[in-house]
Protein backbone atom coordinates (compact mmCIF):
# COMPACT_ATOMS: atom_id res chain seq x y z
CA UNK A 1 0.00 0.00 0.00
CA UNK A 2 2.90 2.44 1.18
CA UNK A 3 4.47 1.03 -2.27
CA UNK A 4 1.65 1.83 -5.01
CA UNK A 5 0.89 5.56 -2.64
CA UNK A 6 4.42 6.34 -3.21
CA UNK A 7 4.26 5.56 -7.14
CA UNK A 8 1.26 7.75 -7.37
CA UNK A 9 3.25 10.54 -4.85
CA UNK A 10 6.34 10.43 -7.64
CA UNK A 11 3.81 10.88 -10.68
CA UNK A 12 2.44 13.64 -8.95
CA UNK A 13 6.05 15.18 -8.08
CA UNK A 14 7.42 14.55 -11.38
CA UNK A 15 4.71 16.32 -13.02
CA UNK A 16 4.42 19.45 -10.55
CA UNK A 17 8.40 19.82 -9.79
CA UNK A 18 9.70 18.54 -13.36
CA UNK A 19 7.42 19.83 -15.67
CA UNK A 20 8.35 18.73 -19.61
CA UNK A 21 6.95 21.39 -21.94
CA UNK A 22 7.98 19.22 -25.44
CA UNK A 23 5.16 17.04 -27.00
CA UNK A 24 5.43 13.47 -26.72
CA UNK A 25 6.36 12.06 -30.15
CA UNK A 26 4.05 10.22 -31.66
CA UNK A 27 5.19 7.85 -34.61
CA UNK A 28 3.55 9.27 -37.77
CA UNK A 29 2.07 6.59 -38.77
CA UNK A 30 0.06 5.78 -34.86
CA UNK A 31 -0.52 9.47 -35.69
CA UNK A 32 -1.45 8.85 -38.32
CA UNK A 33 -4.27 6.23 -37.19
CA UNK A 34 -5.32 8.45 -34.03
CA UNK A 35 -6.03 11.01 -36.52
CA UNK A 36 -8.48 8.61 -39.03
CA UNK A 37 -10.18 7.80 -35.41
CA UNK A 38 -10.27 11.77 -34.82
CA UNK A 39 -7.69 12.05 -32.51
CA UNK A 40 -5.18 14.59 -32.31
CA UNK A 41 -4.17 15.79 -29.02
CA UNK A 42 -1.03 13.66 -28.30
CA UNK A 43 0.41 16.64 -25.75
CA UNK A 44 -0.40 14.28 -22.49
CA UNK A 45 0.76 10.38 -21.52
CA UNK A 46 -2.86 9.59 -21.94
CA UNK A 47 -4.67 10.94 -24.58
CA UNK A 48 -6.92 13.16 -22.57
CA UNK A 49 -9.89 12.88 -25.89
CA UNK A 50 -9.90 9.43 -24.97
CA UNK A 51 -9.53 8.73 -21.08
CA UNK A 52 -11.62 11.59 -19.73
CA UNK A 53 -14.60 11.90 -17.04
CA UNK A 54 -17.04 12.56 -20.09
CA UNK A 55 -16.11 9.51 -22.28
CA UNK A 56 -16.90 7.33 -19.49
CA UNK A 57 -20.14 7.24 -20.35
CA UNK A 58 -19.48 6.53 -24.19
CA UNK A 59 -18.90 2.93 -25.24
CA UNK A 60 -15.45 3.93 -26.19
CA UNK A 61 -15.01 5.40 -23.18
CA UNK A 62 -16.49 2.36 -21.40
CA UNK A 63 -14.72 -0.49 -23.29
CA UNK A 64 -10.63 1.23 -23.19
CA UNK A 65 -11.39 1.85 -19.17
CA UNK A 66 -13.55 -0.22 -17.19
CA UNK A 67 -13.44 -3.28 -19.77
CA UNK A 68 -9.65 -2.83 -20.39
CA UNK A 69 -9.36 -2.49 -16.71
CA UNK A 70 -11.12 -5.49 -15.59
CA UNK A 71 -8.84 -7.19 -18.52
CA UNK A 72 -5.69 -6.41 -16.33
CA UNK A 73 -6.82 -7.19 -12.72
CA UNK A 74 -8.23 -9.98 -14.27
CA UNK A 75 -5.36 -11.42 -16.49
CA UNK A 76 -2.69 -10.15 -14.41
CA UNK A 77 -3.90 -12.20 -11.31
CA UNK A 78 -4.68 -15.48 -13.50
CA UNK A 79 -1.35 -15.50 -15.05
CA UNK A 80 0.32 -14.95 -11.75
CA UNK A 81 1.93 -11.55 -12.05
CA UNK A 82 2.60 -8.79 -14.31
CA UNK A 83 5.22 -6.91 -16.84
CA UNK A 84 6.86 -6.54 -13.49
CA UNK A 85 6.89 -10.00 -11.91
CA UNK A 86 6.88 -12.16 -15.39
CA UNK A 87 8.27 -10.72 -17.59
CA UNK A 88 11.22 -8.64 -15.88
CA UNK A 89 11.34 -10.27 -12.38
CA UNK A 90 10.48 -13.92 -13.82
CA UNK A 91 12.50 -14.10 -16.70
CA UNK A 92 15.55 -12.34 -15.25
CA UNK A 93 15.36 -15.41 -12.74
CA UNK A 94 15.47 -18.12 -15.61
CA UNK A 95 11.98 -18.82 -14.97
CA UNK A 96 10.35 -20.82 -18.49
CA UNK A 97 6.70 -19.93 -16.73
CA UNK A 98 7.17 -16.40 -16.78
CA UNK A 99 8.43 -16.66 -20.58
CA UNK A 100 5.38 -18.29 -21.40
CA UNK A 101 3.47 -15.87 -19.54
CA UNK A 102 5.50 -12.71 -21.28
CA UNK A 103 5.07 -14.30 -24.85
CA UNK A 104 0.66 -14.61 -23.85
CA UNK A 105 1.49 -10.75 -22.84
CA UNK A 106 2.69 -9.72 -26.05
CA UNK A 107 0.47 -12.20 -28.20
CA UNK A 108 -2.64 -10.22 -26.25
CA UNK A 109 -1.41 -6.78 -27.13
CA UNK A 110 -0.47 -7.60 -30.39
CA UNK A 111 -4.04 -8.50 -31.26
CA UNK A 112 -5.73 -6.24 -29.63
CA UNK A 113 -3.60 -2.85 -31.05
CA UNK A 114 -3.83 -4.12 -33.96
CA UNK A 115 -6.39 -6.55 -34.59
CA UNK A 116 -9.80 -4.83 -32.46
CA UNK A 117 -8.51 -1.52 -31.15
CA UNK A 118 -8.70 0.06 -34.34
CA UNK A 119 -12.59 -1.34 -34.42
CA UNK A 120 -13.17 0.21 -30.54
CA UNK A 121 -11.16 4.03 -31.51
CA UNK A 122 -13.84 4.46 -34.47
CA UNK A 123 -16.95 4.05 -32.54
CA UNK B 1 0.46 -33.05 16.54
CA UNK B 2 3.63 -30.91 15.38
CA UNK B 3 3.94 -32.93 12.00
CA UNK B 4 0.20 -31.79 11.69
CA UNK B 5 0.81 -28.35 12.30
CA UNK B 6 3.37 -28.47 10.03
CA UNK B 7 1.55 -30.25 6.69
CA UNK B 8 -1.02 -27.05 7.18
CA UNK B 9 2.00 -24.67 7.22
CA UNK B 10 3.17 -26.47 4.08
CA UNK B 11 -0.23 -26.09 2.70
CA UNK B 12 -0.97 -22.46 3.29
CA UNK B 13 2.63 -21.59 1.97
CA UNK B 14 1.39 -23.54 -1.55
CA UNK B 15 -1.80 -22.11 -1.45
CA UNK B 16 -0.39 -18.52 -1.30
CA UNK B 17 2.34 -19.37 -3.53
CA UNK B 18 0.10 -20.32 -6.05
CA UNK B 19 -1.78 -16.86 -6.09
CA UNK B 20 1.41 -14.32 -5.53
CA UNK B 21 3.84 -13.16 -7.51
CA UNK B 22 6.14 -13.65 -4.81
CA UNK B 23 5.52 -14.94 -0.97
CA UNK B 24 6.60 -12.60 2.29
CA UNK B 25 7.75 -15.04 4.72
CA UNK B 26 9.02 -12.66 6.73
CA UNK B 27 8.03 -13.24 10.43
CA UNK B 28 8.98 -9.01 11.24
CA UNK B 29 6.88 -7.06 12.38
CA UNK B 30 7.27 -3.58 12.82
CA UNK B 31 5.76 0.12 13.27
CA UNK B 32 3.94 1.69 10.63
CA UNK B 33 6.77 4.30 9.48
CA UNK B 34 9.22 1.59 8.40
CA UNK B 35 6.85 1.42 5.83
CA UNK B 36 7.95 5.06 4.91
CA UNK B 37 11.08 3.66 2.80
CA UNK B 38 8.23 1.73 0.44
CA UNK B 39 6.96 5.07 0.10
CA UNK B 40 10.03 6.34 -0.99
CA UNK B 41 11.04 3.61 -3.22
CA UNK B 42 7.74 3.75 -5.10
CA UNK B 43 8.06 7.66 -5.42
CA UNK B 44 10.85 7.23 -7.25
CA UNK B 45 9.54 4.09 -9.41
CA UNK B 46 6.70 6.52 -9.79
CA UNK B 47 9.28 9.33 -11.25
CA UNK B 48 11.06 7.03 -13.22
CA UNK B 49 7.82 5.51 -14.76
CA UNK B 50 6.54 9.39 -16.38
CA UNK B 51 10.38 10.34 -17.11
CA UNK B 52 11.10 7.70 -19.02
CA UNK B 53 7.42 7.76 -20.47
CA UNK B 54 6.85 4.50 -19.22
CA UNK B 55 3.25 5.34 -18.81
CA UNK B 56 2.38 6.82 -22.00
CA UNK B 57 -0.15 5.15 -23.96
CA UNK B 58 1.01 6.31 -26.94
CA UNK B 59 4.55 4.64 -26.10
CA UNK B 60 2.35 1.30 -25.64
CA UNK B 61 0.52 1.43 -28.99
CA UNK B 62 4.03 1.64 -30.63
CA UNK B 63 5.23 -1.33 -29.09
CA UNK B 64 2.35 -3.16 -29.84
CA UNK B 65 2.30 -1.93 -33.68
CA UNK B 66 6.38 -2.44 -33.71
CA UNK B 67 7.07 1.54 -34.32
CA UNK B 68 9.33 2.46 -31.91
CA UNK B 69 11.81 0.27 -30.03
CA UNK B 70 11.22 2.56 -26.92
CA UNK B 71 9.73 -0.40 -24.67
CA UNK B 72 11.82 -3.03 -25.58
CA UNK B 73 14.79 -1.35 -24.71
CA UNK B 74 13.04 0.03 -20.88
CA UNK B 75 11.97 -4.16 -20.70
CA UNK B 76 15.12 -5.30 -21.71
CA UNK B 77 17.58 -3.16 -19.45
CA UNK B 78 15.28 -3.85 -16.63
CA UNK B 79 15.90 -7.78 -17.37
CA UNK B 80 19.67 -7.44 -17.88
CA UNK B 81 19.96 -4.99 -14.41
CA UNK B 82 17.34 -7.96 -13.19
CA UNK B 83 19.66 -10.75 -14.16
CA UNK B 84 22.75 -9.02 -12.41
CA UNK B 85 21.22 -8.34 -9.34
CA UNK B 86 20.42 -12.32 -8.62
CA UNK B 87 23.45 -13.42 -10.03
CA UNK B 88 24.92 -10.42 -7.43
CA UNK B 89 22.02 -11.76 -4.32
CA UNK B 90 22.95 -15.63 -5.06
CA UNK B 91 26.59 -15.41 -5.59
CA UNK B 92 27.38 -12.75 -2.57
CA UNK B 93 24.72 -14.25 -0.33
CA UNK B 94 23.30 -11.23 0.26
CA UNK B 95 21.09 -10.63 2.80
CA UNK B 96 17.47 -8.03 3.27
CA UNK B 97 18.39 -4.85 4.89
CA UNK B 98 17.12 -6.60 8.04
CA UNK B 99 18.94 -9.36 7.78
CA UNK B 100 16.85 -12.05 6.40
CA UNK B 101 18.02 -14.07 3.24
CA UNK B 102 16.59 -13.72 -0.23
CA UNK B 103 14.91 -17.03 -1.20
CA UNK B 104 14.16 -17.21 -5.45
CA UNK B 105 10.87 -19.81 -5.51
CA UNK B 106 10.87 -21.17 -8.73
CA UNK B 107 7.47 -20.85 -10.83
CA UNK B 108 5.44 -23.81 -11.46
CA UNK B 109 3.79 -23.83 -14.98
CA UNK B 110 -0.15 -23.72 -15.08
CA UNK B 111 -2.95 -22.75 -18.00
CA UNK B 112 -3.56 -19.32 -16.25
CA UNK B 113 0.13 -17.65 -17.97
CA UNK B 114 -1.62 -18.41 -20.85
CA UNK B 115 -4.70 -17.44 -20.82
CA UNK B 116 -4.63 -15.32 -18.26
CA UNK B 117 -1.48 -13.49 -19.98
CA UNK B 118 -3.49 -13.17 -23.09
CA UNK B 119 -6.26 -11.15 -21.37
CA UNK B 120 -3.56 -9.16 -19.40
CA UNK B 121 -2.47 -8.89 -22.83
CA UNK B 122 -5.53 -7.47 -24.03
CA UNK B 123 -6.07 -5.18 -20.93
CA UNK B 124 -2.39 -3.80 -21.60
CA UNK B 125 -3.10 -2.42 -24.97
CA UNK B 126 -6.49 -0.66 -24.34
CA UNK B 127 -5.67 0.90 -20.80
CA UNK B 128 -2.10 1.35 -22.42
CA UNK B 129 -0.77 0.87 -18.92
CA UNK B 130 -0.30 -2.31 -16.45
CA UNK B 131 -1.03 -2.66 -12.52
CA UNK B 132 2.06 -0.39 -11.23
CA UNK B 133 1.95 2.62 -14.37
CA UNK B 134 -1.95 2.92 -13.52
CA UNK B 135 -0.94 4.22 -9.78
CA UNK B 136 1.27 6.60 -12.00
CA UNK B 137 -1.48 8.10 -14.27
CA UNK B 138 -3.86 9.09 -11.22
CA UNK B 139 -0.78 10.86 -10.05
CA UNK B 140 -0.01 12.48 -12.99
CA UNK B 141 -3.58 13.92 -12.52
CA UNK B 142 -5.46 11.37 -14.97
CA UNK B 143 -8.18 11.56 -12.46
CA UNK B 144 -10.50 8.95 -14.54
CA UNK B 145 -8.06 6.23 -14.69
CA UNK B 146 -9.28 5.87 -10.79
CA UNK B 147 -11.95 3.97 -12.52
CA UNK B 148 -10.20 1.61 -14.42
CA UNK B 149 -8.04 0.75 -11.11
CA UNK B 150 -11.39 0.22 -9.10
CA UNK B 151 -12.46 -1.98 -12.25
CA UNK B 152 -8.95 -3.63 -12.24
CA UNK B 153 -9.43 -4.64 -8.81
CA UNK B 154 -12.87 -5.75 -9.82
CA UNK B 155 -11.01 -8.16 -11.93
CA UNK B 156 -8.55 -9.53 -9.17
CA UNK B 157 -11.69 -9.96 -6.47
CA UNK B 158 -13.47 -11.90 -9.74
CA UNK B 159 -10.65 -14.62 -9.99
CA UNK B 160 -10.64 -15.21 -6.59
CA UNK B 161 -14.42 -15.81 -6.57
CA UNK B 162 -14.47 -17.87 -9.38
CA UNK B 163 -11.18 -19.27 -9.97
CA UNK B 164 -11.14 -23.31 -8.77
CA UNK B 165 -13.67 -22.98 -11.95
CA UNK B 166 -10.79 -22.13 -14.17
CA UNK B 167 -8.60 -24.20 -15.97
CA UNK B 168 -5.57 -24.13 -13.86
Amino acid sequence: MFFVAGIALGGFLTVWLMPNDSIVLVHPHLAADLYQSGLTDYSGLVPVELFNWNSLFSLRGFLLMVVGGFFVGFGTRYAGGCTSGHAISGISNLQLPSLIATCCFMAGGFFMANVILPYILNL
Amino acid sequence: MASNEGTQKSNDYQNRALDAVCVNESKLSHPYWYNLKYLFVGSLFGVVFVKAEIISWFRIQEMFRLQSFHMYGVIGSAIAVGMLSIFLIKRFNIKTIYGEKVEFQPKTFNKGQIYGGLLFGFGWAMTGACPGPLFAQIGTGASVIVVTLLSAIAGTWVYGYTRTKLPQ
